[in-house]
């Protein structure tokens, strides 16, 4: 489209190509890496160059880069079929944390290791009791000298078998209101009493795990925030959760099951030619460019200086629900072939693996029903719910069989 | 009014409407929040009016009919982005006026289509709000195609019948698409609508009225090119669906607003209802539709404003997106009134009624879904990606 840069910004387009064409990785350059160790070479090999991690200040390893020259990077870095992925929680979350809350020391020793892809960071929030209720962190912490010795239970913990360093919410004051007794960490994953199971998931795969405390030492000086704050300190991480994770478009866009229907028939003429077919592709294709240019909208407002709000709930609220859907009628068009996995898949192949990955793109990073809640509260201004866990001891909050 | 959207030569990136494009939304506002109460919405369509005289008579002064008229014509010269602006607001207020056949069909299809004599009589009149504007296309229930249309032309003059026609019983000119048998099979007539038949037709939405006319040897001159009116057509659909999607984003935004304010102060179970989760998705989910709709709304503007060549997808794409967003705002809106959404009482039906007779006025909600996939098969798109 013409969305056109301005002359500084389009210089910096050039050289950010530029250097992409002469030192992104190649195929061969990657094989026989596993996941992490390419993740691992490119970051590096980005950090050399002061192409890491661009919007941090340079003293943490950053570039000092505007926010609207990260968007152009981020544009430009797309376009190479680079490895990444591994360190989004840590750039992506811990990091902006700990800029804000973390002393001079800390930042200057943890965040220049996180640009380098030297450490990988995971985020210890979630609990069995706590998912979207992630105030309700039970996992105890009780100072015992310099340190708190924490026990408990972490879930959905995404790539804690390799990270190096985890933040993480627990409760230190059972006593008080719920919100007010929590406090925030950061914490070597390799620490004594620290056990990591893995979850399989019912797309196959296993992001995510069980991580277990048994009676694990924290130092104090690791507590980011006051103590009874960790709350607070809990939503600076979760403001950038939001904008770390993206739409999930997961490769099942519109032009790509456009495409298919032009391909496989139906009565023995294009299914592109079904009304039907032609309708839903419509609709989705109107998601489509309405989040695009809702996106467009955000970067004008980010390019003047304006910070975009919660409105951009929407994009992985209405992505991930489309995904699904398009999932499920791309395996329609196929019929019964539309079912088929593996070794006799054609190259519909993909398409069972996105159906079945898409219910996790609803729950991840926020539900579809807390994003609603978001916009509904944040953005129209109306109530929150009604909450009987208000005004009372963490201890005396009910929970159920199900907790 | 200069436009500074995606303006090349902007210091910053740029989708957005300029400073004086959101003064023009501003003042627009506050006209029609003092000019177009709800009131003046419900007497229209109680009463035996058939617009709002006095509103449109203070429209034509603010110019807004000549908005996109050239000087040349004693119009203003103003970019689309102007127009799509009033368009909201005039979808907003639900305003019982001609704007939508007067500007985006009648005016449009003269400017686009028409000859230098056709622009010098009747572009400076519509401008001063001397003169209202209609298309007439449909001729009764069902999709109008080159083949299904039965009115004819014969020398400077057509025969049949357009049913139903926005704004038929009030028009003084109308451009008409009349069968023919060279090229697409169709042509384009403005027809002087001095001494042609009418007789009003009730709908859904009674502020907004509809006429049958009924032409006998009515004299009737070519718009355009004879055997070219099929694509003249569509162009001009095009062009008016970025338009009325305006006005379905401008509505559905009011009836968003409507259902919030009443959530927020109606009780029920001892809180408002506002704070129920029920209501709070279903609100939210209107704002998400609203949203996209608006986003697409600046996709068609932008490619009705610049002359791009991906007009057709950009309007079907707007289009599409605003009749849904409207549709389900409205019967939201009902329904988070409960029993009181629907008396005759409240203003809720009025954006009810409003968003379905918007959805049909230039082709309905599978019509232009069908649109958009023939235009992204025709965009180069598909390959591109």
């Amino acid at each position: 489209m013409d969305f056109n840069d301005t002359p500084a910004e389009a210089a910096f387009r050039e050289e950010a190509r530029a250097w992409l064409e002469a030192n992104a990785p190649s195929a061969e350059e990657l094989q026989g890496l596993d996941e992490i160790a390419r993740s691992k070479l490119w970051q590096k090999r980005k950090y050399d160059a002061g192409w890491a991690c661009i919007r941090w200040p340079k003293e943490y390893g950053g570039r000092g880069a505007t926010s609207i020259e990260n968007v152009i990077w981020g544009q430009e870095e797309g376009k190479f079929s680079v490895p990444g992925g591994v360190f989004g929680i840590g750039q992506g979350m811990a990091a902006p944390t700990l800029m804000e809350w973390a002393t001079e020391d800390q930042k200057r020793e943890h965040l220049p290791k996180l640009a380098s892809g030297e450490h990988i960071w995971c985020q210890l929030f979630s609990e069995p009791a706590g998912g979207s209720d992630l105030a309700a962190a039970r996992t105890k912490a009780v100072k015992d000298g310099d340190d708190w010795v924490i026990n408990g239970q972490k879930i959905w913990t995404s790539g804690a078998h390799y990270s190096d360093y985890g933040i993480i919410v627990l409760r230190t004051d059972p006593e008080a209101q719920k919100h007010k007794g929590l406090s925030y960490f950061f914490l070597d994953m390799k620490s004594p009493g620290i056990e990591v199971k893995p979850i399989k998931q019912i797309s196959g795969g296993a992001n995510f795990n069980e991580v277990y405390f048994t009676d694990v030492r924290v130092p104090d000086s690791q507590r980011l925030g006051a103590v009874g704050q960790g709350w607070q300190v809990a939503l600076t991480t979760l403001m950038n959760e939001r904008a770390a994770i993206g739409g999930g478009g997961g490769g099942v866009g519109f032009n790509r099951v456009f495409r298919l229907a032009q391909r496989l028939t139906i009565d023995d003429k294009p299914a592109i030619e079904d009304s039907n077919v032609r309708a839903k592709l419509a609709n989705w294709y109107c998601q489509e460019t309405g989040l695009k240019y809702t996106g467009y909208r955000s970067l004008t407002a980010l390019s003047r200086g304006e910070t975009p709000g919660p409105e951009n709930s929407i994009g992985k609220l209405v992505g991930a629900a489309k995904m699904q859907d398009m999932a499920s009628f791309a395996m329609d068009l196929c019929e019964l072939s539309g079912a088929v996995q593996g070794e006799f898949a054609e190259e519909y192949g993909m398409y069972p693996g996105a159906f079945m990955g898409a219910p996790g793109g609803r729950i991840a990073g926020g539900s579809d029903e807390i994003m609603l809640n978001i916009l509904a509260e944040r953005v129209l201004g109306m109530p929150q719910d009604i909450r009987p866990d208000k005004g009372i001891p963490f201890s005396q909050i009910p929970t159920g069989a199900n907790n | 009014m200069t436009s500074i959207f995606l303006n090349r030569k902007a210091t910053r990136l740029n989708f957005e409407f300029s400073e004086e494009q959101n003064q023009l939304r501003d003042q627009a506002q506050g006209f029609l929040n003092d000019n177009c109460p709800p009131a003046a919405v419900r007497k229209v369509l109680e009463g035996d009016e058939s617009y709002d005289k006095q509103l449109w008579q203070s429209i034509a002064e603010l110019g807004w009919l000549s908005t996109v008229i050239p000087e040349a014509y004693d119009g203003l010269g103003l970019t689309y982005y102007e127009l799509v602006v009033i368009a909201e607001e005039l979808g907003r207020a639900l305003a019982p006026v001609p704007f939508s056949s007067t500007v985006y069909l009648a005016t449009e299809a003269i400017l686009q289509f028409g000859s230098d004599e056709q622009k010098q009589r009747w572009l400076p009149r519509i401008a001063r709000g001397e003169s209202i504007g209609t298309f007439a296309f449909g001729e009764g229930a069902g999709r109008p195609s080159p083949k299904s249309l039965q009115t004819v032309a014969g020398t400077n003059s057509i025969s049949g019948s357009k049913y139903p026609v926005p704004d038929g019983d009030i028009a003084d000119v109308a451009i008409v698409v009349v069968k023919c048998d060279a090229g697409d099979g169709v042509s384009l007539y403005l027809v002087d609508l001095q001494g042609v038949q009418r007789d009003a037709v009730a709908t859904l939405d009674p502020s907004r009225s509809h006429a049958r006319l009924t032409f006998s040897d009515s004299p009737a001159e070519l718009l355009g090119v004879a055997g070219a009116g099929w694509a003249m057509t569509n162009q001009l659909l095009d062009r008016a669906a970025v338009l009325f999607a305006w006005e379905q984003v401008g509505g559905a935004q009011a009836a968003l607003e409507q259902a919030k304010a009443y959530a927020m102060d109606r009780y029920a179970f001892g809180r408002p209802i506002a704070g129920f989760q029920a209501i709070k998705h279903k609100l939210a989910n209107v704002y998400v539709k609203n949203t996209l709709a608006r986003s697409n709304g600046y996709y068609g503007a932008w490619a009705l404003a610049e002359g791009n060549a991906e007009l057709a997808l950009a309007a079907a794409t707007a289009r599409v997106s605003a009749t849904q967003a409207f549709y389900f705002a409205s019967k939201e809106n009902i329904q988070t009134h409960g029993g009181m959404g629907f008396t005759w009482e409240f203003d809720c039906q009025f954006y009810y009624r409003r968003a379905k007779l918007l959805s049909v006025n230039i082709g309905s909600e599978s019509w232009w879904q069908d649109r958009l996939i023939t235009a992204y098969e025709q965009s180069n798109q598909v390959q591109a990606a």
